[in-house]
């Protein structure tokens, strides 16, 4: 039925894979924030001052510091989230980005995990500067394989809910706002599971205390990873 | 190449397009024209595959709408009043980005051959947020023909363009024409249609009141056939 | 204007005759608790509504469900009602809790596991209706809302267990017995019987503010079809 009515020569394209319609578009976002380096900064010196913050609201002194630490780094690096989660969002809507994307014949998928592992890229570059930035102005040692596991999976969490929740609070009216209100009340079990697991590794506490709330971690990574995987279809087609 | 078959669309309770018939045959250009609010740009994204259809059939290039979206947006070009481009990428990297997401094959070859054919190869290096309006919709056409489609859609491409680039953008569009493609374009501007088209649509309260193609037209001055499709 | 269906009159009468009976077995009937006296009597009306309002939010996920599946607004409809209904359920559990805990646990509010999660719960609720408030078009506020009650659904549960890493105060009545827990107590007969009855009420209560709420939609969409006929 599809006849072939052009003359051109390049003929030969095929809807192209799944792995190669995320990795376009993970490529698309890092070259776009390599050179402006809007999510980025904006990131990053809002966490700087998050932490600043906390240094007079929480009088951080020696004691307070080692119970508080994992609290503080996860509120810095939530808000920091959807500062993040909200601009790469925004981005796709502005010129119309999202309907170009939803028109290539690519699997609604392939789109949902380039944005989350782009976004997860952001908030993991903005994490490594902010902990020896941490490290050096309250004097903590944070350089703990254990800790920088439990930071990996909770970004993940965090920015696969997120990123589904973003994509349906830039189409709001109300966007800018909306994101933090829709965001925190669920992601609040990944946050208590990330600054538990935290305190232990950071307290050096028995793995048997940190199993718990690891494993929390686990699992809610694989259920809201799954969920939005599954519904990302209905929050950005009409 | 488009069969659209009493199509029905709803928004919540609102009814935009009520039981729409239309029909292009391969390598007509169709301009689609009809005053704000007759559901031009509702029809235009049912037939770009982003908007369901509420009842009714719609083929697209041999696909039907919505079960084979993926097999007619690979045959799908489509141009929007929004440029649909990404300002922080250059012009090149914006058309190898959606290169790949099109699965296009020697994709830096058909860059340059796309840039000259929208006249931007000496721009290709540069930030389309530094870009004219113009210049972003004659890339936005750059980026709709890159896969080569069979079937284009222009939903009102000359809107916020001055006179001498929509005198540009039509040179692409006629180029674009010439290869043989199946083109629908909604426009307000009724000069720029009667210029372009091979077959005029007059689309009113959601449903095509009048069709006539160019000869059937003949010495007729297509305003006035609008007028009267409108009042009929 | 159709009217109401002789089983929802029927079950507005049993719904205000169960509330009564209800009340008459938590303050009169049920004999006073030794220990915590008269403001134990709270926890009666208490665990009905928590219990209605908990199950009413997993319905709605539910709901949610079927709407992604069906697409069909009435379903959309009935997820609303049974938020709306949950919420409200949820307030005055959290109000009558904390009426409870002042003279036991000598103070309004405690970040205890299930308060903390009803708190969470309801701000869910809350950013659930932020959300349906800032989108315009009927489908997507649909569509949008039954992924957040499905999302909500999955992760008000979690939370639950979350919090449960730290230690609770909280008593469970029913088949539990944390050491930790402060205002535990034996029912007897007496006790027994007003507490089932109030879980039955308040479920009796819930159907019926649930089907009353539906038929308000469903006649607020009429209205807004009335409207738009009168407009064309």
């Amino acid at each position: 039925m599809a006849t072939r009515t052009s003359t051109i020569v390049h003929k030969q394209s095929a809807n192209p894979s799944f792995l190669k319609a995320t990795f376009a578009i993970i490529w698309k976002d890092v070259a776009a924030e390599f050179r402006s380096r809007e999510i980025f900064s904006a990131m990053l010196v809002f966490s700087l001052l998050v932490i600043l913050i906390f240094n007079f609201a929480l009088e951080l002194d020696i004691v307070t510091r080692q119970s508080v630490t994992a609290g503080v780094l996860w509120v810095t690096f939530a808000f920091a989230g959807t500062l993040g989660l909200n601009r790469s969002m925004a981005v796709e809507k502005d010129r119309g980005c999202l309907d170009g994307l939803l028109l290539a014949p690519v699997d609604r998928a392939a789109i949902y995990f380039g944005k989350v592992i782009s976004n997860l890229v952001f908030m993991l570059i903005v994490e490594a500067i902010v902990l020896p930035v941490y490290s050096f102005l309250y004097n903590v040692n944070l350089f703990n394989p254990g800790l920088l596991l439990v930071i990996l999976l909770g970004s993940i969490g965090y920015i696969a809910v997120g990123t589904l929740l973003a994509s349906m609070a830039i189409q709001a009216r109300t966007r800018d706002v909306l994101l933090p209100i829709l965001l925190f009340p669920v992601a609040i079990p990944v946050l208590i599971a990330a600054v538990k697991a935290s305190e232990g590794f950071l307290a050096g506490s028995d793995f048997s205390t940190i199993y718990a709330p690891l494993s929390l971690l686990i699992g809610y990574d694989v259920i809201f990873t799954a969920i939005p995987y599954m519904v990302f279809d209905y929050v950005v087609e009409e | 190449m488009i069969t659209v078959h009493k199509l029905f669309k709803r928004f919540g309770m609102k009814t935009v397009l009520r039981g729409l018939d239309f029909e292009v045959q391969p390598g007509e250009f169709v301009a689609l024209l009809g005053p704000n609010g007759a559901g031009k740009t509702t029809f235009m994204r049912i037939l770009s595959s982003l908007s369901r259809p509420s009842l009714g059939t719609v083929s697209v290039a041999g696909y039907r709408l919505p079960d084979q979206a993926a097999a007619v947006r690979a045959r799908l070009g489509v141009v929007s009043h929004l440029p649909l481009l990404y300002g922080d990428l250059t012009a090149e990297e914006n058309l190898r980005f959606f290169g790949r997401m099109y699965g296009v094959q020697d994709i830096e070859g058909r860059i340059t051959e796309v840039l000259e054919l929208i006249g931007l190869a000496e721009r290709r290096r540069d930030l389309v947020r530094t870009f004219s309006r113009g210049m972003q919709q004659r890339l936005a056409i750059g980026r709709a023909v890159f896969h080569d489609p069979d079937v284009m859609l222009f939903d009102e491409p000359h809107t916020g363009l001055d006179q001498d680039a929509s005198v540009m953008l039509d040179e692409v569009l006629r180029s674009v024409a010439a290869k043989g493609r199946t083109i629908v374009m909604t426009s307000h501007d009724l000069l720029r249609a009667e210029d372009l088209a091979t077959r005029f649509d007059i689309l009113s309260r959601g449903s095509i009141a009048a069709s006539s193609t160019r000869k059937e037209l003949g010495k007729n001055n297509l305003l006035t056939f609008y007028r009267d499709a409108l009042a009929g | 204007m159709q009217s109401k269906p002789p089983a929802l009159k029927i079950l507005d009468i049993s719904s205000v005759l169960v509330l009564a009976i209800a009340t008459y077995l938590a303050l009169i009937y049920a004999p006073e608790e030794a220990v915590m006296g008269q403001v134990q009597r709270v926890f009666y009306f208490h665990i009905g509504t928590a219990w209605t309002g908990l199950l009413g939010f997993l319905f709605a996920a539910g709901l949610g469900i079927v709407y992604l599946v069906k697409q069909d607004i009435k379903w959309d409809i009935a997820g609303v009602a049974a938020v709306e209904i949950s919420a409200v359920f949820f307030l005055i559990t959290i109000m009558l809790g904390s009426i409870w805990a002042r003279p036991i646990w000598n103070t309004w509010w405690t970040w205890d596991p299930r308060l903390t999660t009803a708190a969470i719960t309801e701000l869910i609720y809350i950013a659930y209706f932020m959300l349906r408030e800032g989108i315009e078009d009927p489908d997507r506020r649909a569509r949008f809302g039954a992924v957040y009650t499905l999302i909500g659904g999955i992760s008000a549960p979690i939370t639950f267990f979350a919090i449960r890493l730290f230690r609770t105060i909280h008593p469970v009545v029913i088949g539990g017995g944390d050491p930790n827990a402060q205002g535990t107590f034996a029912m007897t007969p007496h006790m027994e019987v007003a507490f089932f009855f109030g879980l039955f009420a308040f479920t009796v209560i819930f159907i019926d503010l649930f089907w009353n709420r539906i038929r308000m939609g469903q006649l607020a969409a009429k209205v807004e079809q009335l409207k738009l006929n009168l407009m064309h």
